[in-house]
């Protein structure tokens, strides 16, 4: 066999040789890209190199569970909402691996909901990107656990009457150790916010704003369109107070454990919250419900990044432990009980 | 009562008898004592020969309060030695299990021999110069029953004495109590004139070995583990807690030495879910279940046989539908692990047929989903579960190697000539496709649930294709018919009528069997461990004989499988009461059957 020099520094290698199939114009083809792109930078680096082969994307049903098919690495596609589940039993079987999840927000918080929060509160080792298009797509457009209430699909001609979840908020309450926001329209942003939930040592939770074009289009264009970033957009550096705005005239305070826009001016700027990636949850969980609606300025980027025990390590410091003595033997095992001869 | 009834049979087995056990416990953890739902009873059967089952009715019943003795009295035969706690006979007592008289003034037990023992009292009396309340000192009743009853039975305290000290290390003052309570007991039985005789239970004569006494719940773990060394791979448990399967996961969970690595899991579907994505990084994986738990394991099975990868599916069998009987046994899943999944989903059934066979069933089970990549259904019951017989240990060196290799390499060439790999490619012999695993460079690839193209894998809607696939998936599980043993009949092979079982009722049919022979009766005898695919002998065994009977705890399963893939005229013999056959009810239907075909 000759072995086929492949340049991992260039999207291609990364680029399985199967047709993409989501819709023209679908926001899964910017995050796909840079997926894509970030292996390649990653592999720039010896230091950062990850393995096409030591990857697996997992993912469960929908349009954004098609993604593993795309990437050339491993990958499971898998059954709707069950994929933080298997991908929990790779990770534990194979914790050499960097294990992906991918889903949407009916795969990830309506039928997946459960998985989800146990694999976050479990802290394994995962990175869990929430697509989150506020629909159902690949069924035709149903309202969806992020849908605003009052959204009319063919499923609620009257307009839902569902209380939507908000999945920073969510992750948050679930004790999950990275949670972090982005959008489709942003490959910079994409690549620096994976690359952070990547290196992160435990479950990640990234949520990106993904526009489907079909049945939900632009959900978030009065957020994510170029022209409306600057007054919707807020974005959260660690260890910078958290301002926004064309002018950066606009800034937020929690009172009362509430989250506010509030112009510096009217507070000055040492009432802004500095944002900390390791601030109480409860900070966290204020910002992520600062914008609820797809009107109001929204933070983006790490909410929250804490260390915190990983999971698979902890269970391989249980077997080491065990097998401190060496490892089992079977005769010993079968003969541990009372045994008699005849 | 549970571990009364563990320490007696323990002790027994260490003295070289045959032993079968049934124990018996409310779903309850903490159910109203003293009331008929209340009873927890434990049936065990010593002999100084074979044995087979944990008996019909028993010589002796011991009973704590009146409860238990309305609950199992039908279960001790006439003329039968009753130990009775006068103690707990009280008006409250009789009255919570509906008494309306006193059982021991009304003459309802009169053609039994009654011995009354004010079992509180005397437990309290021996434990009165240690330092205990006399509530604590009360718990120890049934170890000064246990005493009685080893004085009857010649048993050794021994034993007991040294479990009872391991077991309540940290709590001195239980160890003493207990110990004082069974010494005493036993001490009641040589002095007191009460019991006329005393029962010598010789050791049963059995092959040379060496021994342990298991339950199949123990025996299933201990089969997964060695099929982990057998194999050479990691082993995988995931799993959530049900009765009575919890067990396995109990027993794997303390034996991390083995490299083993059990994962609770948050739902049913998490714990078979995680199995199969240990197995897809290449681990022996397994999920334990039972009752309603396999139901919800549905859609993860048909995920592993349409990706093609091993996954061990261990369904402990109890009365159904829904929550139904939780600590009872039945064989009633036997439908649900042949075709509970949606489309044309095969996969292969592997039936454990007493506690220690449990052990050998799980290194089948694995040795199948490892060489031809596939979810197999490991088929165990509540009774195999919890009851316990003596096991003569296998040599280790004797066990099947049942490894497999992973792909390494690319196993094609592409149109323009370079290797690739193909992940649907299938092995000419045994139709299964290649293992290769994450972290081999050159074969990544991607699975799903998704129709695949027949040899690469690619997602394909293919009429063609589908149907082809269809049968190829269905062609590899029937192929196993060649890779398993044929059927022994037990019987000279020209009897009147043949009984066919399966799972736990071995013993049962066994022992029947026997008794009919007695009788002078020609009575041939096979058990399946396989039931998908079947063993390629056994048609033609089927339509050898004129009647052909099969004893199943469901309402016949097992027949309608046999009726419709030999189109045999077999009848069915059906129980559904949580509990196993009586050796008299099978000797009965055979009889009535040999009758009305006459
Ligand atoms: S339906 Fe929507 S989410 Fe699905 S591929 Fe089309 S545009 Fe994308």
């Amino acid at each position: 066999m000759t072995e086929v020099a492949v340049d991992l520094t260039k999207r291609p290698s990364w680029t399985s040789d199967q047709d993409v199939r989501w819709c023209p114009g679908c926001g899964d083809y910017g995050i796909l890209a840079a997926m894509q792109f970030m292996h390649a930078e990653l592999a720039e680096d010896p230091a950062t190199l990850v393995k096409p082969e030591d990857t697996v994307f997992v993912s469960g049903i929908g349009c954004a569970a098609r993604f593993p098919y795309y990437m050339d690495t491993y990958g499971m596609h898998t059954i709707h909402g069950r994929s933080p589940a298997i991908a929990t039993g790779l990770a534990l079987a194979r914790p050499d691996l960097n294990v992906w999840v991918v889903g949407g927000d009916g795969d990830m918080l309506s039928i997946g909901g459960n998985h989800l929060i146990h694999a976050l509160r479990r802290n394994v080792n995962l990175t869990i990107l929430l697509f989150n298009n506020q629909i159902y797509g690949l069924t035709k457009g149903q309202y969806s656990p992020t849908s605003e209430v009052g959204k009319v699909t063919k499923s609620t001609p009257a307009g839902s009457i569902d209380p939507p979840f908000n999945p920073i908020s969510l992750a948050v309450g679930a004790r999950a150790t990275f949670v972090a926001r982005t959008h489709d329209l942003d490959r910079k942003h994409m690549i620096d916010v994976f690359k952070q939930a990547h290196a992160h040592k435990g479950a990640s939770l990234v949520e990106i704003y993904q526009n489907c074009n079909v049945f939900n289009d632009g959900a978030f264009d009065a957020i994510t369109k170029r022209a409306a970033r600057d007054e919707m957009m807020i974005n959260l550096v660690d260890g910078e107070p958290i301002r926004f705005g064309a002018e950066n005239d606009k800034g937020v305070v929690i009172t009362n454990g509430r989250a506010e826009v509030v112009k510096v001016d009217d507070v000055g700027v040492d009432a802004l919250v500095v944002h900390r990636n390791d601030a109480d949850p409860s900070v966290s969980f204020a910002l992520a419900e600062l914008a609820n609606d797809r009107q109001s300025p929204t933070p983006f980027g790490v909410f929250r990044a804490v260390d915190a025990p990983e999971y698979t390590e902890a269970m391989d410091s249980q077997l080491a432990a065990a097998q401190a003595n060496g490892p089992g033997d079977l005769h010993d095992l079968l003969t541990s009980g009372a045994t008699w001869t005849v | 009562m549970q571990l009364t009834g563990d320490r007696f049979t323990s002790t027994s087995a260490l003295v070289g008898n045959d032993i079968a056990t049934l124990p018996e416990f409310p779903a309850e953890i903490r159910a109203p004592q003293g009331t008929l739902a209340g009873v927890s009873a434990f049936q065990v059967h010593i002999s100084d020969h074979d044995i087979h089952t944990p008996g019909d009715i028993s010589d002796v019943l011991v009973a704590m309060n009146p409860a238990a003795l309305k609950s199992q009295l039908i279960r001790l035969k006439g003329g039968g030695t009753i130990l009775l706690n006068s103690d707990a006979f009280d008006e409250r007592n009789l009255e919570k299990c509906g008494y309306e008289a006193d059982p021991r003034l009304d003459g309802s037990l009169d053609g039994y021999t009654v011995h009354e023992i004010a079992m509180n009292k005397l437990t309290v009396e021996a434990t009165a110069d240690l330092d205990v309340k006399k509530r604590d000192a009360e718990r120890s009743k049934n170890f000064f029953a246990l005493g009685v009853v080893s004085w009857m039975y010649t048993r050794p305290l021994e034993p007991t004495i040294e479990w009872v000290e391991s077991k309540f290390a940290s709590r001195p003052a239980v160890v003493s109590a207990n110990v004082s309570a069974l010494k005493a007991g036993h001490a009641y039985g040589e002095t007191t004139e009460m019991f006329a005789n005393q029962y010598v239970v010789e050791a049963a004569p059995a092959k040379p070995g060496t021994y342990t006494n298991i339950t199949g719940n123990t025996a299933t773990a201990w089969g997964m583990i060695a099929a982990g060394q057998l194999s050479g791979l990691p082993v995988f448990l995931g799993s959530y807690p049900i009765t009575p399967a919890s067990d396995i996961l109990h027993e794997l969970s303390r034996h991390k030495n083995f490299g083993v690595k059990t994962f609770q899991a948050e739902d049913e579907i998490a714990g078979a879910g995680a199995a199969l994505g240990a197995a897809f990084g290449g681990a022996l994986a397994f999920t334990t279940t039972s009752g309603p738990g396999i139901a919800l394991k549905g859609e993860t099975i048909g995920l592993a046989l349409s990706m093609e990868l091993p996954l061990v599916i261990i369904d402990v069998q109890r009365g159904g539908p829904s929550t139904g009987l939780p600590t009872k046994t039945e064989a009633s899943d036997l439908m649900m692990a042949m075709y509970g999944r949606h489309g044309e989903s095969p996969m292969p059934v592997v039936a454990a047929n007493s506690p220690s066979d449990c052990f050998f069933a799980a290194i089948e089970a694995c040795r199948l989903a490892l060489k031809y990549r596939t979810p197999v259904m490991l088929l165990t019951d509540g009774y195999l579960a919890t009851g316990a017989e003596p096991w003569r240990l296998p040599d280790v060196a004797d066990l099947p190697d049942i490894s497999v290799e992973f792909t390494t390499a690319p196993n094609a060439t592409d149109d323009e000539g370079n290797p690739t790999f193909l992940s649907f490619m299938r092995d000419e012999d045994t139709l299964a496709r290649p293992w290769a695993i994450p972290g081999t460079p050159g074969l990544e690839h991607r699975l799903g649930g998704l129709e695949k193209a027949d040899g690469t894998g690619n997602v394909s809607y293919d009429p063609g294709n589908h149907e082809l696939m269809t049968q190829l998936r269905e062609a590899k599980v029937n192929g196993i018919a060649a890779d398993i043993p044929l059927v022994e009949v037990d019987g000279d092979g020209d009897g009147d009528v043949l009984l066919v079982g399966w799972g736990g009722t071995l013993g049962s049919i066994t022992s029947a069997v026997n008794r009919m022979r007695d009788e002078g009766m020609k009575v041939d005898r096979i058990h399946l461990t396989h039931i998908h695919p079947f063993a390629a002998n056994l048609g033609d065994i089927l339509r050898s004989y004129r009647r052909v009977l099969v004893p199943e705890l469901n309402r016949g399963q097992l027949v309608r499988l046999l009726r419709a893939e030999f189109l045999v005229d077999a009848t069915p013999l059906s129980k559904v009461q949580g509990l196993p056959f009586t050796g008299e009810e099978i000797v009965n239907a055979t009889k009535a059957l040999l009758e009305v075909t006459a």
